[in-house]
């Protein structure tokens, strides 16, 4: 005869699980926090219905009949016009019809194959580059890619070598053009971003006084001025009857600007270098620059890694700012294309289009980057 | 043994007076790099100046400063600058130096106001306990910030003046605030004579405010007895401008704007260019500030909210007398250095025509004279100056904040 009946185990009440208790504890913990989360419950129900309104259920998507990856796809007997699209939604066949100039720009459609092949070497590299990095010569293949790649690219795309029929510079344009000025800058400034660091931490003082002079001075004005200086000043520093290329204009611009802000970051990677390691180097009979070269800049690089990455974010939203000085890039594609009579007022297609494109590209940076925070945050484990 | 290590160190008679001992002395290399860095340097500019004078005599341009005293001859679009500096086609070109510096200052002084407020706001809600608020905050932060803030600008602009209705149906704010595409009408300020003494009034009350503070702080610090003073001030910085206001007897009128037949007359406009370019700017420079404060209210160690509450603060006490001096001292530099952003991404709205300093005196004018060397060269003074002063105020604040160690 038992003396104790096990009864079963009550069931937590309600509120102390699951659903209701994350709703409890995350959203109506107070009535503070209660009012809080109707707010924000309300604010989102006036933003995101009418938005999605416009983008999607009140938007015309009739493209006519599309041609994806060698399949017909038809979305509506005719493409539509201006007239037929409707004000109340977004008229995505303007898009359409317009996304070769907001990729291209100019450059001659017979000839999209040549910048074609670049993003594919550019998509290629980001494969390659992990790829080799347990390959035993992977700095001699690094290097050589650094040097290949945009040396490929350039002939591709400016052509003007053997059966490749010369693009002049001004027929670039769209996301082609910002993503040439944004690498081009990046390539460029880095490696002179690195000497002004080297400068600026430098014992002599005439290197050290020129490249804070520099670095500061940049630094303490707005790029638009820079890049009116490039493109109204430069010219008037050469020999007259120098031609100078409007987009290397603006190049040399960005590139010094940027360099200005590379060299800042750096630098804060050279001052986190532990003082042992310069005296270490100056010990064995390193000469200045090998110790810089094996000992300090390796190190030094390694920890400014992360902020290397957000200040090329940085460079390139600012790419954007080469439309005031009349270079045709994605953003300026918005307006040029909008004035096209045939599809009058629809400028809020194309900054959607253009913002959503750019968003893309510089939010996959922005984690990219804190990735590489998280991965290089060795602070922690030591 | 101790001469051959005196050898080695190079400490031999023959020190200085060989060819080969001076190549590898590191002081005369130093010095050799050294001059030879001046010379290119130099150099540079020598050969850059030469060229461009040269230049200019070839294509006729002309050079000096004489030009600002040339007639503007264009309209700038109607803001405080115009008012301030009492602006008309006839004026000089230096004027309009002065109608774009201060619109300049005018946006970034806003700006900044504004992008603190949602920066703090956003910031703090960042770290709020509401999943909801919390993952909102978040979305907010990562949504602005990335995106140029060009394309922002120029977005908000072609939104505002698109949705924002026609002169005949403006918006209405009881009839003393009116929104339309041509921009935001507020009722104008028109100071009679004797508001000079509100004015004063309400110096006097800060000055008074201050030293009252100060007074009580002392009494704290010896006898240890708190006495709240926001009474004290709140009574002194608004209460005593309002009584001297009422004395004199109300010295202030507005203008209101009213509804014309086409349009609205009267009143204050708040051009939508501003607005589109004041929004943009504060929204995106909050993104950046939000995340400063977000990061300094982090680097509060945990044993320091625990601590405040063991020895007896309430929370308020425990946020306003150990969290947030604290946090603070993370968060001001950072935020400091994006007012800089702020005003240097000001002169970004030449895209949309808002009249500051880029796009009246570094754009119209530059097109109507020429000279670009002596207007970017002041444009580039002037915010360099704006960096140079925001600089200082960073030192100033953070010697101020530094921890000070025994």
């Amino acid at each position: 005869m038992s003396v104790f009946d096990q009864q079963s185990t009550r069931k937590p009440p309600i509120s102390q699980i699951g659903a209701v208790l994350w709703l409890k504890t995350n959203l109506f913990s107070s009535w503070i926090n209660s009012l809080l989360t109707l707010a924000s419950l309300y604010l989102l129900y006036i933003m995101i219905p009418p938005l999605l309104d416009w983008m999607i259920f009140n938007a015309s998507f009739s493209f006519g009949t599309v041609n994806l990856f060698g399949f017909d796809i038809k979305f509506s007997e005719a493409m539509a016009t201006n007239q037929n699209c409707g004000r109340e939604g977004a008229c995505w066949p303007y898009i359409y019809e317009k996304l070769y100039m907001y990729t291209y720009g100019f450059y001659p459609r017979t000839e999209t194959w040549r910048p074609n092949i670049v993003f594919g070497l550019t998509a290629l590299l980001f494969v390659i580059v992990p790829l080799v990095k347990h390959y035993k010569h992977k700095n001699r293949v690094t290097l050589s890619l650094i040097i290949l790649y945009p040396l490929v690219s350039y002939v591709l795309i400016a052509g003007g070598f053997g059966l490749l029929m010369p693009v002049s510079t001004d027929q670039w344009g769209g996301l082609l053009l910002t993503l040439i000025i944004a690498s081009v800058g990046i390539i460029v400034s880095f490696p002179i971003g690195v000497l002004l660091a080297l400068g600026r931490q430098s014992n002599l003082k005439v290197i050290k006084l020129f490249s804070t002079l520099f670095i500061e001075f940049i630094r303490a004005v707005p790029l638009i001025t820079i890049l009116f200086m490039a493109s109204f000043v430069l010219p008037l520093f050469l020999e007259s009857g120098n031609y100078f290329d409007k987009l290397l204009r603006a190049l040399i611009g960005i590139a010094l600007f940027q360099a200005a802000y590379f060299a800042e970051v750096v630098r804060g990677g050279l001052q986190a270098i532990p003082r042992g390691q310069y005296e270490a180097a100056d010990a064995i009979g390193l000469s200045y620059f090998q110790k810089n070269i094996l000992i300090i800049l390796p190190q030094a690089l390694k920890i400014s890694i992360p902020n290397i990455v957000g200040s090329s974010i940085s460079l390139f939203k600012d790419t954007t700012l080469v439309l005031i000085i009349g270079l045709f890039d994605m953003l300026a594609m918005v307006n040029l294309t909008s004035n096209d009579p045939y599809w009058l007022g629809r400028e809020t297609e194309g900054f959607v289009f253009v913002t959503i494109v750019m968003w893309a590209i510089l939010y996959t940076m922005s984690r990219y980057s804190r990735k590489l925070e998280l991965r290089f945050n060795t602070e922690n484990t030591n | 043994m101790k001469k051959l290590i005196l050898d080695s160190l190079g400490k031999s008679k023959h020190r200085g007076s060989n060819f080969r001992d001076l190549l590898y002395n590191n002081e005369v290399r130093a010095f050799f790099f050294q001059v030879i860095t001046f010379v290119l340097v130099v150099g540079l500019f020598y050969t850059a100046i030469g060229n461009l004078f040269e230049n200019i005599e070839e294509r006729g341009i002309n050079t000096g400063f004489s030009f600002l005293n040339n007639r503007a001859g264009f309209d700038i679009l109607p803001f405080l600058g115009n008012i301030v500096v009492d602006y008309t086609p006839e004026s000089s070109n230096l004027t309009v130096f002065y109608v774009g510096l201060v619109n300049t200052l005018v946006v970034a002084f806003i700006g900044i106001i504004l992008s603190t407020l949602i920066g703090l706001l956003i910031g703090i809600a960042r770290l709020s306990n509401n999943y909801l608020i919390s993952k909102l905050a978040g979305g907010y932060i990562e949504l602005f910030r990335n995106i140029p803030i060009l394309l922002q600008i120029l977005f908000w602009y072609n939104l505002f003046i698109n949705i924002f209705p026609h002169p005949k149906q403006s918006l209405a704010f009881f009839d003393i605030a009116f929104l339309n595409q041509r921009g935001l009408y507020l009722p104008k300020p028109i100071p009679e004579d004797g508001f000079l003494f509100v004015t004063l009034a309400f110096i006097i009350g800060i000055i008074a405010a201050y030293f009252i503070k100060k007074f009580f702080k002392k009494k704290h610090e010896l006898t240890g007895a708190h006495t709240s003073t926001w009474t004290y001030t709140l009574g002194l910085v608004i209460g005593f401008p309002v009584i001297v206001y009422f004395l004199i007897g109300s010295p202030l009128q507005f203008d209101y704007a009213v509804l014309g037949k086409f349009n609205l007359k009267g009143g204050m406009a708040v051009v939508p260019e501003f607005l589109a370019l004041t929004f943009a700017l504060s929204v995106y420079t909050a993104t950046y500030i939000a995340e400063a404060i977000r990061s300094g209210i982090e680097a509060v160690d945990k044993g320091q909210k625990e601590a405040a509450a063991a020895i007896g603060l309430s929370p308020i006490q425990s946020l306003k007398l150990i969290v947030l001096p604290q946090a603070l001292r993370v968060a001001i530099p950072p935020t400091i250095n994006q007012y800089l952003n702020l005003t240097k991404n000001s002169s970004l709205a030449t895209v949309i025509g808002y009249p500051e300093l880029m796009s009246t005196f570094g754009g119209t004018v530059l097109n109507q004279v020429g000279q670009a060397v002596e207007i970017l060269a002041m444009a580039m003074l002037v915010y360099l100056v704006i960096s140079l002063f925001i600089s200082l105020l960073l030192n100033y604040v953070n010697k101020k904040m530094e921890i000070q160690g025994r």
